[in-house]
């Protein structure tokens, strides 16, 4: 459903994507996974209409992709940022309903009690301002807030950063949840070991474009994977 | 020293001039709350606003209280414009541009407005402004009572509109967390041009509230501004609540320092006021800290 092929971006002059290719397919979990720094959240902005295409092209289900991010959204392409985003001032419930401020307004009040079943802490905190909720809640909030559009494909940039890992179980509890409902999922994450797990494919990147890709399952048992990633030296000694 | 039913009077009229002051405040803190700027175009909006008043008044000899409607609309439309092509456009995201664009903007206003109208002081005819209305011992001018009225009215209908409305929220949204709107689908640019266009609509109502008891010259909005941005720090920047509780302290302050002090000292209160927020409590009252 999401065709990336040769995609540059950055900001101005700075290119920090170079030719990129990546695919997602109906359905399944694609995981993009690589350090700080690769080019991840550039590559999400881009996707989501904040940043220009320098070079390449992005297609979404059959269709170029472009225009601004509002454009983007309403085509059903959602992301959820890293550092959630969310609205510090305004309380819980209103930060969902802006989540259908463009997208699937009219079923707004069925989604929002969707939301409240699949985040029963959300509800407990409806009217409470979201600046004053948990890490942990603040991020449900984010995914919660991104769900509301009906998201055709779902963004979620680095979903487990600053969670205890407790949390980070539960976040990846959720997205296989999420994803057993059909929801496609493009994952962006640090957290190689529990993306792996979820994840149908991955791709690895490198310096802005992709060093390695395939199925999930083969690229956790990759040795080059898990030296580079996990500090394991399969082999030696 | 005065008796009480004078000194209660002077603090209803000044809660019903501060009422107006509030009004001229929230254009202000809606600005500057949303859009992170301080418009320094207000005063010279507002002065149009007025003129515009005028001319309906005595040129075509409409009601005054008629004329805000109509006019609010026209410089909703005016703020929206301005914002949405000229000044916006011309920051290219630098805060510090917004302020040279709007201040040179005010200067170009008053002085195409001196150019028309020269620095005559300008008053409504007839003798509307000494209607006044018995309230037990006390005698109220009528014009201030209706500019009370409104004024709350439209601060009413700018919180529901805050509060109950997706153009609303996506306001507050946006003036806390851009990029976060952004993703969510909400046109920034628009949702800045029409706060933009609220703050000046604010005016319009102000103006036609202001002129059946004050006047117009080609400068005069500045002092409400001044008085306004004062406002604006008391109650907290940004804060909508704190523009209308502040103005009305303000108002307060003005006509009871007048009594005390003599009319001509009367504003010095606001300015002690405004000096001693800005050394003991900077967030203002409703303000989060920054």
């Amino acid at each position: 459903m999401l065709e990336v092929r040769g995609l540059s971006a950055g900001y101005g002059p700075t290119q920090i994507i170079r030719g990129l290719d990546l695919d997602v397919a109906p359905g399944k979990i694609v995981a993009v996974l690589g350090a700080n720094g690769v080019g991840k959240t550039t590559l999400n902005k881009t996707l989501s209409g904040l940043l220009p295409i320098q070079a390449g092209d992005i297609r979404f289900e059959g269709q170029p992709l472009g225009g601004d991010a509002a454009d983007i959204l309403e085509r059903g392409l959602v992301h959820v940022p890293e550092g959630r985003k969310i609205f510090p001032n305004m309380t819980v419930r209103e930060n969902l309903e802006l989540g259908s401020y463009r997208r699937a307004k009219v079923r707004r009040a069925a989604n929002l009690e969707k939301m409240f079943v699949q985040f029963p802490r959300l509800r407990e905190r409806s009217t409470q301002r979201a600046g004053t909720l948990s890490g942990g809640e603040q991020q449900m909030l984010a995914i919660g807030r991104g769900l509301m559009a009906e998201p055709r494909l779902l963004i979620l940039d680095e979903p487990s950063l600053g969670l205890s890992p407790l949390l980070v179980e539960e976040m990846f509890a959720l997205i296989r949840r999420l994803n057993a409902e059909g929801q496609a999922i493009l994952l962006v994450e640090q957290n190689v070991v529990q993306s792996l797990e979820v994840a149908d494919t991955a791709y690895i990147i490198e310096n802005g474009s992709c060093s390695l890709s395939g199925p999930a399952s083969e690229l956790a048992g990759n040795p080059a994977v898990l030296s580079a990633y996990l500090g394991l030296e399969i082999g030696d000694a | 020293m005065y008796s009480p039913a004078i000194i209660a009077e002077a603090m209803v009229n000044g809660l019903l001039t501060g009422a107006v002051y509030a009004l001229v405040a929230l254009g202000l803190t809606l600005v500057y709350g949303v859009l992170h700027i301080i418009n320094f175009a207000h005063g010279a909006l507002l002065t149009c606003a007025m003129f515009a008043v005028w001319g309906l008044s005595e040129g075509l000899g409409v009601n005054v209280y008629f004329t805000i409607v109509p006019l609010a609309v026209v410089m909703f439309g005016v703020g929206y414009a301005l914002q949405y092509w000229l000044i916006g456009p011309a920051s290219r995201g630098e805060d510090s541009n917004t302020l040279l664009v709007t201040l040179g903007l005010s200067i170009a206003i008053e002085n195409a407005l001196l150019a028309v109208f020269h620095s005559d002081t300008r008053t409504l005819s007839g003798d509307a402004a000494f209607d006044v209305v018995e309230l037990g011992p006390m005698l109220l001018s009528r014009p201030r009572l209706i500019g009370f009225g409104v004024s709350l009215l439209v601060a009413l209908v700018l919180w529901l509109l805050l509060t109950r409305t997706d153009a609303g929220k996506a306001m507050r949204a946006v003036a806390k967390e851009p990029m976060g709107a952004r993703l969510a689908g909400i046109d920034v640019r628009h949702i800045f041009a029409l706060t933009f266009g609220i703050g000046c609509a604010c005016l319009a109502v102000a103006a036609g509230l202001l002129l059946p008891t004050f006047y117009v010259t080609p400068r005069v909005g500045n002092a409400f501004v001044l008085v306004a941005f004062t406002i604006v720090v008391l109650g907290g920047m940004g804060s909508v609540p704190g523009a209308l509780i502040g103005g009305l302290l303000i108002g307060m302050v003005e006509s009871l320092g007048g009594l005390l002090f003599g009319e001509s000292l009367g504003q010095g209160g606001i300015f002690v006021i405004f000096i001693l927020v800005l050394l003991l409590r900077p967030q203002g009252l409703f303000g989060a800290r920054a």
